[in-house]
């Protein structure tokens, strides 16, 4: 047994880390973040530079990758930072373009920036119940419906669409222009946007694409996981720093009991998250890797609300300012529930499939 | 054991209701329903209406130009409001100051600044949090010092809500350093016009304005704005405390509230389903409304015991700490229920047909991450345990 990090990783997350803390510090961030494009050019190159892209996919298509441990390596420094730039999207794009055998090198080198759009709005998590429409009458593919929620969708040079066919679930590729586009940006940052599809012209990336979607949700709520956890650290350590210095009563409020194990509590369940991500990341690729997901994403959800909640209710008045970071911390927290399934998503998965193990 | 209101009781419901339904503007009732931010013009529209029907002062006596509502009536007028979506009554002036100076104020002050309180001519703001005395209130330091018949009042106040619209603050101020801190604290008006006095916004998590900070510097203020006895604030302060509490558990807005949240998860769709129909969301939807329901008995009950006593005492800290949760818990469901959806900042942009949420929802997250604030202000949820835990324990 052996839970040290490889040299490799801790080396990515040392650079990473540093480049974030360095060079997108909250001030930043949060410029960023709330204002259109939602994303910085720059930064964006910087970071692939750094090698963040090319860690999402194995040596064989051209990263240096793409393991579970990779992605966590890479979100979890996202998190400690609230990096807004649209990597998740990137990751999604990269294993559905993996699947199909395209050519990575423009997704991983960051020159071409992906959205992917799955989720529809009385269809939000699960693939199946997607309703957006691909027909071919001979002269290509035409996709009409709607997608609704995609993150990164103003920033993209190119979107991939799940659209249901004759035959079953497909993936479509579109340039932005061919869509409707109607972008805003979200109460814990990013930008996101409607796509309106009215008969849009679009090129066939796979036929039976059901299984490739799956597993590209699966590694995006892994990435989530693992951002929720450097989040909640970052968090969790502004909580404790605050409770050994805010004094009420003559004393640091952290010497009330009342508080100590509040704060206990919380450390209990982030260790509790950053263990089930670990479990998660080590089940990438197997057998039981859709069903260790569900269990990550659904633990993370209750404890980043738990960590949101808790960490705004002690330090009182100041974690409801917007200059106080704490606040954009737990903001992202409680909104990481509702990208790629939210607690009660995945519990049902993990419910369809519990059998007793003797 | 009769749980109904009693004959009178339901004739007054029955008028409050047939008054909201006649006089309450059809786009206020709208924008509270959206939770959209009123403005100024708005809440002393709202006041002017109840003013003029003379249910604006719901808990001052006859004489003072209130109602005489019995504890009960109030409760059934705050009920009411909150079904209609009737913008709140702003309670600086009216539910805080005004029951402090009739029962600590001067003739002279009551005869000044009651009226003005009910015609809309001042609105108050309240002075009494500071960076370094939140929970621990009683360690303020804003200074007052007695010069001729001023006083001079140097400091810095805090989480001053709807501030931007006062003219004038009610202010805890130091009058004495040595002794017990609370022994050395007054409760003094001042005029926000005086020179000295700067009013700064603070931003809130959700992006909103609604509370600012308070920066005095050398303001000077007569002595005869002192409410009281010098150094005699603090039990002030507790008074205006206890009354801030009347209605503090919050139930018209919980039932409003989860009203329109299951009206939300019928709308809501999840592949075939609708959303009250997938058993994990119905399941918490049942459970706090099973606490719901034994919350709003609770409060009837602690109601008919006041009304009994004459005054609310220290277990309405319980209506504050469950009435609080119970309002969070619907919160998070709204917010959850809404998926992905949730995450747009609410905008008009979303409106027509890029509509992506069903109407009057899209400030549910905006709305829950904003009322994180209910646990925390007028004594959170951890100073109401300590003086629950006084109570049993000792």
């Amino acid at each position: 047994m052996d839970f040290e990090v490889s040299e490799d990783r801790r080396m990515l997350a040392d650079s990473l880390g540093r480049y974030l803390s360095d060079h997108y510090g909250i001030e930043h961030r949060n410029a960023v973040a709330y204002d259109a494009p939602f994303h910085d050019a720059q930064k964006w190159r910087d970071l692939a530079e750094l090698g963040v892209l090319y860690a999402l996919a194995p040596e064989d298509r051209g990263g240096f990758g793409g393991a579970g441990f990779d992605v966590v390596t890479v979100f979890e420094q996202l998190g400690r930072a609230l990096c807004p730039e649209p990597v998740l999207p990137q990751l999604l794009a990269t294993r559905l373009l993996m699947a199909s055998g395209a050519d990575l090198e423009p997704l991983l080198s960051g020159a071409t920036r992906y959205a992917v759009a799955i989720g529809e709005i009385d269809a939000p998590y699960a693939v199946e119940d997607i309703t957006t429409e691909a027909t071919d009458s001979g002269g290509g593919w035409r996709l009409t419906g709607r997608k609704s929620v995609v993150y990164g969708a103003e920033a993209a040079d190119r979107i991939l669409i799940a659209a249901r066919h004759a035959g079953g679930i497909g993936l479509f590729e579109i340039a932005p222009g061919n869509a409707d586009i109607t972008a805003y940006g979200m109460i814990d940052g990013g930008g996101a946007g409607e796509m309106f599809l009215d008969k849009s012209e679009a090129v066939l990336v796979a036929g039976d694409a059901g299984a490739m979607l799956q597993d590209a949700l699966d590694w995006g709520a892994l990435a989530l996981a693992a951002e929720a956890v450097g989040a909640m650290d970052a968090a969790n350590a502004m909580l404790i720093d605050y409770l050994k210095t805010r004094k009420q009563f003559g004393r640091p409020i952290g010497g009330f009991q009342a508080l100590q194990h509040r704060a206990v509590d919380l450390g209990i369940e982030i260790e509790q998250a950053r263990s089930i991500t670990i479990l998660a990341a080590s089940r990438m690729g197997t057998q039981a890797q859709s069903r260790s997901v569900s269990m990550a994403k659904n633990l993370i959800g209750r404890a980043a609300r738990l960590v949101a909640e808790e960490s705004i209710q002690m330090q009182g008045g100041i974690a409801m300012t917007w200059e106080y970071p704490a606040s954009h911390y737990a903001k992202r927290l409680v909104m990481i529930d509702h990208q790629l399934g939210d607690t009660e998503f995945h519990l049902e998965r993990v419910m369809a499939d519990l059998r007793p193990a003797r | 054991m009769d749980l109904t209101y009693s004959p009178e009781e339901q004739a007054f419901e029955a008028e409050v209701r047939a008054f909201l339904n006649a006089e309450l503007p059809a786009e206020l009732a709208e924008k509270v329903r959206k939770r959209r931010e009123l403005t100024k013009d708005d809440m002393n529209r709202w006041h002017a209406i109840l003013n003029a029907k003379g249910w604006l002062a719901g808990t001052w006596p006859v004489e003072a130009g209130g109602t005489g509502w019995s504890a009960v009536q109030q409760h059934i007028f705050e009920e009411e409001c909150c079904r209609a979506n009737a913008p709140r009554i702003v309670p600086f002036g009216l539910k805080m100051l005004g029951p402090v100076l009739l029962k600590f104020g001067t003739k002279a002050q009551q005869e000044e600044y009651l009226p003005r309180i009910l015609d809309g001519r001042d609105w108050w703001c309240q002075g009494y949090s500071e960076p370094g005395a939140g929970s621990d209130l009683a360690s303020l330091k804003t200074r007052a010092v007695r010069d001729g018949d001023d006083y001079i009042i140097n400091g810095q106040k805090t989480w001053t809500t709807l501030g931007q619209h006062a003219n004038r603050i009610f202010c805890l101020v130091r009058t004495k350093t040595d002794g017990k801190p609370q022994e050395g604290i007054s409760f003094v008006l001042v005029d926000l016009d005086t020179p000295g006095i700067e009013m700064r916004p603070i931003r809130l998590i959700e992006g909103g304005y609604e509370v600012n900070e308070v920066f005095f510097t050398d303001v000077r203020v007569p002595v005869s704005n002192l409410v009281g006895e010098e150094n005699m604030g603090w039990t002030i302060a507790k008074y205006l405390l206890l009354h801030e509490r009347t209605n503090i558990a919050g139930v018209g807005f919980s039932i409003e509230a989860l009203e329109q949240l299951k009206s939300l998860a019928t709308q809501v769709r999840r592949g075939g389903k609708r959303l009250i129909d997938t058993p994990l969301f119905a399941a918490r939807l049942a459970e706090v409304e099973i606490d719901l329901e034994a919350m709003r008995l609770t409060n009837l009950r602690m109601l008919a015991d006041a009304q009994k006593k004459g005054a609310p005492g220290p277990e309405t800290s319980m209506l504050k700490i469950k009435g609080t949760v119970i309002r969070q818990a619907i919160n998070d469901l709204a917010r959850r229920a809404l998926g992905p959806a949730a995450a747009p900042f609410p905008s008009e942009a979303l409106d027509g047909n890029a509509a992506l949420v069903p109407e009057d929802h899209a400030a549910n997250a905006a709305s829950y991450f904003n009322n994180r604030k209910i646990s925390i202000y007028g004594g959170s949820n951890e100073i109401q345990k300590n003086i629950l835990a006084k109570g049993i324990l000792g």
